[in-house]
């Protein structure tokens, strides 16, 4: 083997190695790397009892209700819910029916109790116009179900 | 083709090559920029979410893929150059650094101005973000480390080694949307699906993208062309050269 093989089936040997090893690291973190625990994660018991910790979904539609400066909403992943209650500003993109990420902690009755509250839009960019002929079909297609 | 090729591997006929090549690059790099922007900011409309804002796509998402395009690109000229000890890999590997540190920075300012408004936040620690600012230190690292060591080709070595290394993070940034759950969006473009986004703005955001490319090359020329006259300064080729005579 010349020396420049030997140096290249290194190279190509360590990467090959470090992504293995890249791959276990990341698969034992896979629970500290996720940001939020889902609402199904939360009822199942996974989230931290006594610490602070952010659950996301969506905000249940129909659910926002506005008391002062408290908002109290319902966070869902389609399968299981919590109720929030938040007292503070909400980003402008807080929306029902929207993504949303909140930070805080878990009451004795299960209701959540947010300190932060922060808006998680999709990846769809397009004109209102769009928008609006995109909900005009979906809606469509709810009724005729 | 393949003497061309080896040909132009030697500092010696590369130097006026690049320096031909650079002005086109950069006028192509004008030209997408100047449509790019025009596209972005008067062309395309306004978003059914985010209003105005999202306009900041067409500098943020360009400067993303950039910045992790040029770590690839980076880690390969310096695996060649570790490999097949060639003098002008190693000089591409560290000319190409500090553009792609330029738009490691570049993306998570632009991603930080943009978090703000939308999600209500500058900063999250989620997967895609932190795993961005760890790519702007792997090129800040790059760079140290070279600058520390005086001996070039020790430096091209210790380089290479901490540039393959960090390899590994470049998959991780772009699959952190999918692998794990995150306040970042998932991508609008990618290779197997149709791109999420109304025409105008997605041609806006390529032609910015495609702006970023010829600028990062016409830099990396520039700064490949600097650093070949500084470490072969004492050859008689830098010596025999016009600019270096006057």
């Amino acid at each position: 083997m010349k020396p420049r093989h030997k140096r290249i089936a290194l190279i190509v040997g360590g990467l090959a190695s470090l992504g293995v090893a890249a791959y276990f690291v990341l698969n034992a973190l896979n629970s500290n790397i996720a940001l939020f625990y889902t609402p199904t994660q939360v009822t199942a018991g996974e989230a931290p009892k006594d610490r602070a910790f952010r659950i996301g979904g969506l905000v249940k539609v129909g659910s926002v209700q506005r008391n002062e400066m408290t908002i109290r909403f319902v966070v869902t992943d389609t399968a299981k819910e919590i109720s929030v209650a938040f007292t503070g500003i909400l980003p402008d993109l807080f929306k029902e029916g929207k993504g949303v990420v909140a930070q805080g902690k878990l009451g004795a009755d299960g209701q959540f109790i947010a300190s932060e509250v922060l808006a998680k839009h999709d990846e769809n960019y397009m004109p209102p116009e769009a928008k609006h002929a995109v909900d005009q079909a979906q809606n469509a297609a709810k009724t005729l179900k | 083709m393949r003497m061309l090729t080896w040909k132009y591997a030697s500092p010696q006929y590369f130097y006026p090559l690049a320096g031909k090549m650079i002005p086109w690059f950069a006028a192509l790099a004008v030209l997408f920029g100047v449509s790019g922007l025009w596209l972005g900011f008067f062309v395309a409309p306004t978003d059914a979410q985010q209003g105005e804002g999202y306009r900041i796509i067409f500098i943020h998402v360009g400067a993303s893929w950039m910045s992790m395009f040029i770590y690839l690109v980076m880690a390969f000229w310096a695996s060649i150059g570790l490999s097949f000890n060639t003098r002008l890999s190693s000089m591409m590997a560290s000319a190409l650094a500090p553009t792609g540190a330029m738009f490691a920075f570049l993306s998570l300012w632009t991603g930080a101005l943009w978090g703000k408004p939308m999600w209500g936040t500058w900063w999250v620690w989620d997967a895609r973000l932190t795993s961005e600012l760890i790519l702007l230190f792997l090129y800040l690292g790059f760079i140290a480390l070279q600058a520390a060591i005086d001996e070039p080709r020790r430096a091209d070595k210790a380089g290479a080694i901490l540039a393959l290394v960090g390899v590994v993070n470049v998959p991780i940034i772009y699959f952190s949307v999918k692998w794990w759950n995150t306040l970042h969006q998932g991508a609008s473009v990618s290779l197997t699906q149709a791109p999420s986004m109304a025409k105008t703005m997605l041609l806006g955001m390529l032609m910015m993208a495609l702006c970023f490319w010829m600028y990062s090359i016409a830099v990396a020329l520039a700064r490949v062309r600097a650093i070949m006259l500084e470490r072969e300064r004492n050859s008689e080729w830098v010596t025999q050269l016009k600019e270096v005579q006057s």
